[in-house]
Parts: C-alpha cells; structure tokens; sequence
C-alpha cells in the first residue's frame, strides 16, 4: 500500500483499468489537451496527488508530486531566487497570475508536503503535465529543455507498478535514465507521480535588447554571436525585429550590450515580451489563435539553427537561435512536413481544428520499431493515452 | 545473465566445445571484413580481456575490427543471426568493466573509426566517428574559438563512442552538463545491424525521447558509428581560486554556500588531507598540506564577469571559514592548481600498489557525512583511502588503496568500496555517478533499485534488443544475483543500511 492515499487511488485506478481493459487519459489541468493526439479513455486525474515534497535550494533541486499547480512551484522556487531554467509555457494564463500566486502560497506549501486543502484552486498546469508535454520557453537554446532538468522521477507503469528512476543527484549514471525519457512523452509510458528537478538561480543582471533585422539577417546574426562567449539568454524574430535577452552577471550583460547593439528595452515591458512569447499570449500567438479558429494551423518546426528562412506562406515567428520556427499557415500538412524534413529537422501540428495528419512527424522504420517496442515495455496493455503521442492502429 | 553467470556457462563448456564455437563465428566472419581485422589466436586477443577496470579479465571469443560501417552492419547481421553476443568497444579506458568481453561473445573493436567527419563552425556542432578521442574534438575546434565541454579525466584516450555509451562527466559538468546534455546526434546501428539514428541537428524530435536512453546505455541497446556534439564558445578567461579549510565539515558548508550564493561555478572540487599530500609530491604545485580539505573554485567567462564572480566566491568561502585562499594570477597558476586534482589517480598510484575508485553521488550537503563514515570505513577495513570529489556535482572519488597481490585485502577493499556505495544510496545518492555500472556495481544495482525497477530496465533493454546480443550481463543485474547478494549480507552482518531513502 502507498502511504499517500492519492497515490494509493491512482494505483488503485490503474489496476483496476487494467482487469477491465479500460483505456486511462491521464491528465493535469488540461491545459494542453489540445497538444498531440485527441484524448480518449476514462479521465485519471493526476491533480489530488499534489505539493512539493522537497526543496533544497543549495542542491539546486526540487520534488514535487506531479499533480502540483506548477505556478505553486514557479512561486516557491521565486522565493529562494531560483527558477526553471526551461521556462515551460502556461497556456492557462498562470503566469501572469503567478505574481498573486507567489503571495498566496508564501510559506505555506514548501516542505510540508501538505496536500491542497478542499476547494483549493486546481486550475493551471501541473508539474507532471509540464513534464510529460516537454514543452519549453525562450531560454531552451541556451539552457536546454525540460529533459536536461530531470534529476528522478517516480513513475505509474500500466503494471500498477511504483517505480523510482534516477534520484536527486546532478550525476547519476546507474541503469537507463528513464527519467529523462519521460520528458515529452505525453503519458504514454506511465502517470508522473512525483519528479525531481534541476534548478538554477535567477541571474543577477537582465536586459532586453531591440534591433532592425530581415530574417536571413537574424539567422545569420544569431548563429555567429552563438559561437561568441555572450550571455546571451533568449532570442525571438518576427516582422523584420529582432529581439534579445541578455541574462547573467552585471559586467558581462553591460559588455554584451555595447558589443551587441540596439535599443534597450525597458524592463517590465521587456518582462511582459518575454512572458507573453513563453505563454503564447503575445500578438503574433494571439493572432494565430483566431487564425486557427478560421481554419489555419499553427505549426512549429524544429530545425537545425543555421537553416536559412524557409519559404512558406504565412506569418513566421523565430525562436531558439533560429532552431523553433512559429508558422501560422494555411499550407497542406505535407508541405510544412516535406520543408523542415528537407533541413533535417520536423514540423509539429500545434494548434489546428484538423489534425488528421497527425500532430507529430512519422518516424523512420527502425525508430517507430523502438519506440512501439518501449511504449508496450511500459504499458503492455498500452492502457495508457493511447493515440496521443501517434495515431492509433 | 550477469557475467559470473555467463563465465560459469562458459566454464562448463569443454575447450573443444568452445574452439568449435570460435571456428563456427571466424568462418561467418572472415568473408565480411579483411583477414587483419579478425584475431581469435590468444595472442592477439589478450589485449581485449580488460578495460580500465583491470581487476576483472575475460578472453573474448572472437575480436573484429571493422574498417566501414557496411563491415559493422554485416558483422551484426552475422552474430545476431548465429546468436553470438556482441560486445562493442572504443579505446578501452572504461572504469567499470562496461567493455568486458564475453566468454562467447565477439568484440567489436571501433577504433578504426578515428575520423573527425566535420566542424560545422556557424553550426558550433562537431559530427566525428565514434573513435574519435574526446580531447581531438576541442583540438579541432579550437582555432574557431570552440570546445567540446565534457571532460573526462581521460579524455586525451577515452573516445566520444565510449563517453555517449557511459555517459561521462568530468570536472566541468554542473555548469556545462553530462555527455547527455551536449550531444545532439547518434547514428549507429540495432543489434540486427539496421541502420538507425537518435537525434537530430534540431534540439528536439518527435516521439519518445530515445537520447536519454541511447546514452549511457553502455553499449546494450544500439552500436554508436557517428555523433554530432555540440561546441560551445571557449571563455575568454578562466581563473581558479584554491582555499584551505581545517576542517571537512567546514569545507562541506563552503561548497552549498557557494551555490546557495547563486553562483554556479565552472569547476568545484574538493580534496582531502591525505589525497593533497600524495599529489603534492607528486606535481608540487604547492598545495597546503596542514589543509584538512582543500576547495577548488574556478570561474569563467569575460574578464568582467570573471572578476566579479570571484570576488563573489572569495567572500562567500571567507565567510565558511577558509584559512587559506589564493587566486590563479594567470593561466600557468591555474593548471598548476588543477594539476594535483586531474592527477589524483596516478599519485594514488604512486603511494600505494593497487587502489580502487569509487564513483557514488550524494546530494551536496552530505559531503562532510560521507567523508566521516569513509573516515571510520577505513578503521573497520584497515585500509587507507584518499578523496577527491566532484564536489560541486557530489560526485565522489574515493580511492581506497590496498595491495591486490594479498588476498585479504583485496576482500576488505570490496567491502569497503560496496560500503561506500550503499552508504550513498543511504544518503539519497547513487552507486555511480559518471563511470558506469558495467560489472563493477552490478550487485550494487541491487541496493538502489527494487526487483520491479530492474525488471523494467530489463524490459527496455529487449525492446531494443529483444535476444539479448548487445554487451549482455552488464548493467542490470538478475534476480538471481540480487538473492545471492542479498543472502551474502545476511551472512556476514557486515554491511548493514538502514530503510533506504528512495524519496
């Protein structure tokens, strides 16, 4: 028996799927629902098994149980000047709540383990959705993404089983590091119950900074200051500015500025910028949102940082050095599919009202093999969100 | 199967059953690569029954070394098809036996694939071939003012195959991250030599996310031919302070102060009294031998961020109490300071016959904890053991040195060292940090994971590999192992735990 009686039901919920051959959608907030395949299955709510089980600021890392609001975290780990460095996105809105979040919770939550209190609010992303989605903001380029960040994971397997993987230590080689695969793999190889993650501290000097730039000049620029020692933090172009964040200590932020050039930004708008990038609430996701509604995709590809401007119609937005391309489109599926396999990269179906060409790009041969292999490794009876991260059958 | 399993299954073969068994592989072999690069006589095969890890030795059945992947490919092909393990290696410098041969297996030796395929400098990623040694990738980049940052102590030898297959660290890893963090790209082969690639030049693909997977995998679920890692800028300047303390619980503190102050520095390292004494005779590099630990910290960046940084470190560790600081005036003092620390093992080597180097992690706060329990270990084992940590990561070195020609010491060193291991899990660490399970810690796998937890990893293990034929008997142990072992504390009483924190 689990000593966490939230824990206990989840197990209890998983067997139980498992005599009845029942299809579980495991799910936190909801907030990314609309990310991958659809959902389908009976709903297992990951939202009751809730609350940090340990922060230890001068190890740098922090566990929380995979139901817990991750403004709850975000706030927590503000407190103590650190953050994650990933900057996972908050499609809920959270993070422009996350300022009242922060008073809110002040002290009441960290290393108590306390699970929330009846009626308390459960809306937002959780952790475990955070991690599961494996979705990062601005900073990925330079800080790495949700993956680099996981230290430990307790993880649900479709067995009912409880099993722990890698553990709280920054090295930690002994055995496959199933942890770290769990980062982006939408549920499909068990529920997250409880995740242990890097942090770092907040850095000491930010400054945003503005400059005049067509995409091909971004690009360029971008990769060449890449192989420079500058602190540069986050970079996103779109309709002919580009725009940097430059995060770290005082004098090499003020260096970088004189060297880099442009109009400094003034700071809380610049704060707002970012937010709103990370969060998808800035204009050009905004404008993509109601063009999505009228029948357009939102698309994102990844592709190597050197690729030169791909030719497709509709808005595109920059991000990540040049690696995370936005493109809002009315383009077939094949066409965004064909342009960033061409540049050895893949295009990801983000937002569409039709996503009958599936939201992911398919695999080669030998990797579907793997990976078809892995998710039964996991979830013999694949109980688990079948058909969300690739199509059924 | 684990490896005594499969040397006691090779034991009961009769020679003429495993000469027939060599002749069968060699006669599928020798059509598939040329003549030179298939050695089964004893004499050629020798220098393969070990990796770094000398205490553990096996003759392998056969060694093949490719010159073409379409070489590898059908050497695959051909064992998976006659169910011979395959047990690829790089340049053999592993610490944990991870590239032990199989008493019926082959080696697949890949050090003919020594070529740096190209340094994409706009890019700042390297593509090279698994032989490629980890050190010749920054050489190559250096004159674009680029590096590779993980670091192995051996990483003029240890080549890029072998450090995706462990997943090796080195002295820089808490700000630059693990091998994992700094590969973008394998490409290689599965067990049934078809042609497969984890990864790409973009910083994500779709699907599971396999690289976490792939590296440190030792080499059981794919062979790696081809990385693409990333190159990061060199820093304009890097400088080192190096601090006395008189106390090893102060140097504990020192070491969480400095990160609690927000500062992540580029190296943090510790050493104890009797470790400084050996490497100060034998680089001088003028450490203080009165120190009972000794902090390493080093900062880089530009000259700006440097100078603030350090300031930054040298106020937090005179606030812990340091009794000595001094910074590197200039790059030739900073090697200097280093030198002792990337020396360590050969100055281990030098004091003592034989010693042994332990690889746990601990979370930080309990380095004094561990170094006082090493400290009565070596009055319970009656051996001496020095310390060199990755402190800013809590990766342990212990080095316990004994002489392996006395049998009854090499007994007490392994109890000493499964101690420390346990004692680490014990702490909410782990049994290795960077150098690997391979055969060394397969019983201690079985203190830090539950029988469910190892049959998972088994079942990963087959989804990539369903028969078993990549480097078998490393890494996870069986259940049966696990009883023995198991039964073995019983017995002695010696190694006691209590209820393991498994947070």
């Amino acid at each position: 028996m689990a000593s966490d009686p939230a824990l206990q039901r989840l197990i209890d919920q998983v067997q139980a799927a498992r005599a009845d051959r029942q299809l579980l959608d495991i799910h936190g907030g909801c907030t990314k629902a609309f990310y991958g395949g659809p959902r389908q299955g009976q709903p297992l709510d990951v939202r009751p098994l809730a609350g940090i089980s340990s922060y230890e600021p001068t190890e740098l890392v922090v566990t929380a149980r995979g139901g817990t609001p991750l403004a709850e975290l975000e706030a927590v780990l503000a407190e103590r000047g650190q953050c994650l460095p990933f900057e996972p996105p908050r499609f809920s809105g959270a993070g422009l709540a996350a300022e009242v979040a922060a008073a809110l919770t002040k002290g009441a939550m960290a290393g108590t383990g306390a699970s929330p209190e009846p009626g308390a609010d459960l809306s937002g992303e959780t952790v475990g959705g955070m991690v599961a989605a494996g979705l990062a903001g601005p900073a990925r380029a330079t800080m790495g993404g949700v993956r680099d960040h996981v230290l430990g994971v307790k993880l649900l397997s479709g067995r009912a089983e409880l099993l722990n993987f890698g553990g709280t230590v920054m090295k930690n080689v002994a055995g496959y590091d199933v942890s770290r695969a769990l980062a982006g793999s939408l549920g499909v190889l068990g529920v997250i119950c409880e995740v242990s993650l890097k942090v770092l501290p907040v850095a000491s000097a930010t400054i945003t900074l503005r400059q005049p730039a067509s995409q091909a000049e971004a690009i360029q620029r971008l990769n060449k200051w890449g192989g420079q020692p500058l602190p540069i933090h986050a970079t996103a172009w779109w309709e002919g500015m580009l725009v940097l964040r430059l995060s770290g200590a005082h004098a090499a932020v003020d260096s970088a500025r004189q060297q880099l050039g442009g109009e400094v930004i003034e700071s809380e708008l610049a704060a707002r910028f970012w937010q709103g990038l990370r969060d998808h609430q800035d204009e050009f996701f905004n404008s993509a949102a109601k063009a999505v509604e009228s029948g357009a995709s939102l698309w994102r590809l990844s592709v190597p940082a050197t690729t030169p401007a791909i030719p497709l119609s509709g808005e595109q937005l920059l991000e990540w050095g040049g690696a995370q391309r936005w493109i809002c489109t009315s383009a077939p599926a094949a066409t965004l599919r064909e342009a960033a396999a061409a540049v050895g990269g893949h295009a990801v179906l983000f937002r569409s009202k039709d996503k009958s060409a599936g939201a992911f790009a398919p695999l080669s041969p030998a990797l579907a093999k793997i990976q078809r292999e892995l998710m039964l490794a996991f979830d013999p009876e694949g109980v688990f969100n079948p058909g969300r991260l690739w199509p059924q059958g | 199967m684990n490896a005594p399993t499969a040397a006691a299954a090779a034991a009961a073969l009769t020679a003429t059953e495993r000469n027939a068994r060599q002749t069968e592989v060699v006669v599928a072999l020798a059509p598939l690569v040329p003549a030179h690069a298939l050695l089964w006589q004893r004499e050629d095969t020798v220098p393969y029954e070990c990796d770094g890890l000398t205490a553990y030795r096996q003759l392998p059945l056969v060694v093949v070394l490719p010159e073409t992947e379409a070489q590898v490919a059908a050497v695959l092909k051909a064992c998976h098809r006659m169910s011979v393990p395959v047990v690829a290696r790089g340049a053999g410098t592993g610490l944990s036996g991870g590239a032990l041969p199989h008493a019926l297996g082959v080696t697949l030796s890949l050090a003919k694939f020594n070529q740096i395929v190209q340094i994409d400098r706009l890019a700042r990623t390297a593509t090279v071939q698994c032989g490629v040694r980890n050190l010749a990738i920054s050489e190559a980049a250096a004159p674009y003012g680029l590096y590779y940052a993980p670091d192995p102590s051996s990483q003029i030898a240890c080549t890029i195959g072998g450090n995706v297959a462990e997943n090796s660290g080195g002295v820089h890893c808490l700000k630059y991250g693990l091998t994992l963090h700094n590969v973008l790209r394998v490409r290689g082969f599965t067990v049934e030599g078809e042609a497969v690639e984890f990864g790409s030049e973009a910083l994500d693909t779709p699907g599971l996310d396999l690289m976490p997977l792939i590296v440190g995998s030792e080499g059981m679920l794919a062979v790696t031919l081809e990385v693409t890692v990333k190159l990061v800028p060199k820093p304009k300047l890097a400088r080192c302070i190096m601090a006395s303390f008189d106390d090893i619980r102060k140097a504990g503190d020192a070491v969480a102060a400095v990160i609690a102050a927000g500062i992540i520095p580029a190296g943090l390292e510790m050493m104890d009294k009797p470790m400084t004494a050996a490497v100060e005779d034998f680089v001088h590099a003028g450490y203080d031998l009165s120190a009972e630990a000794i902090l390493l910290c080093e900062s880089d960046g530009t000259p700006e961020e440097v100078a603030e940084e350090i300031d930054r470190m040298l106020d937090v560790l005179s606030g812990c109490g340091a009794t000595r600081m001094e910074v590197s005036k200039d790059e030739a003092q900073r090697l200097k300071f280093w030198s002792g620390r990337k020396n360590a093992f050969p100055a281990s080597g030098r004091i003592s016959p034989d010693y042994m180097c332990m690889d746990s992690t601990i979370p930080r706060k309990r380095l004094a904890d561990i170094l006082l329990a090493i400290a009565e270990m070596e009055k319970k084992y009656d051996l001496k053991c020095c310390n060199v940590f990755h402190a800013g990561d809590g990766n342990l070195h212990p080095l316990i040195l004994f002489d392996a020609n006395d049998a009854d010491q090499l007994r007490r060193c392994e109890l000493f060292g499964a101690d420390i291991l346990e004692t680490s899990v014990a702490m909410g660490g782990t049994v290795t940090g960077e150098h690997g399970v391979g055969v060394e810690k397969l019983s201690s796998m079985c203190v830090q994971f539950s029988a469910e937890e190892r049959e998972q990893m088994f079942a990963i293990k087959r989804a990539f590999d369903p028969q078993g034929g990549l480097n078998p008997g490393k890494v996870i142990p069986t259940l049966q192992r696990c009883a023995e072992y198991g039964r073995m504390h019983v017995k002695n009483g010696l190694l006691p735990f209590p209820e393991l924190e498994r947070f």
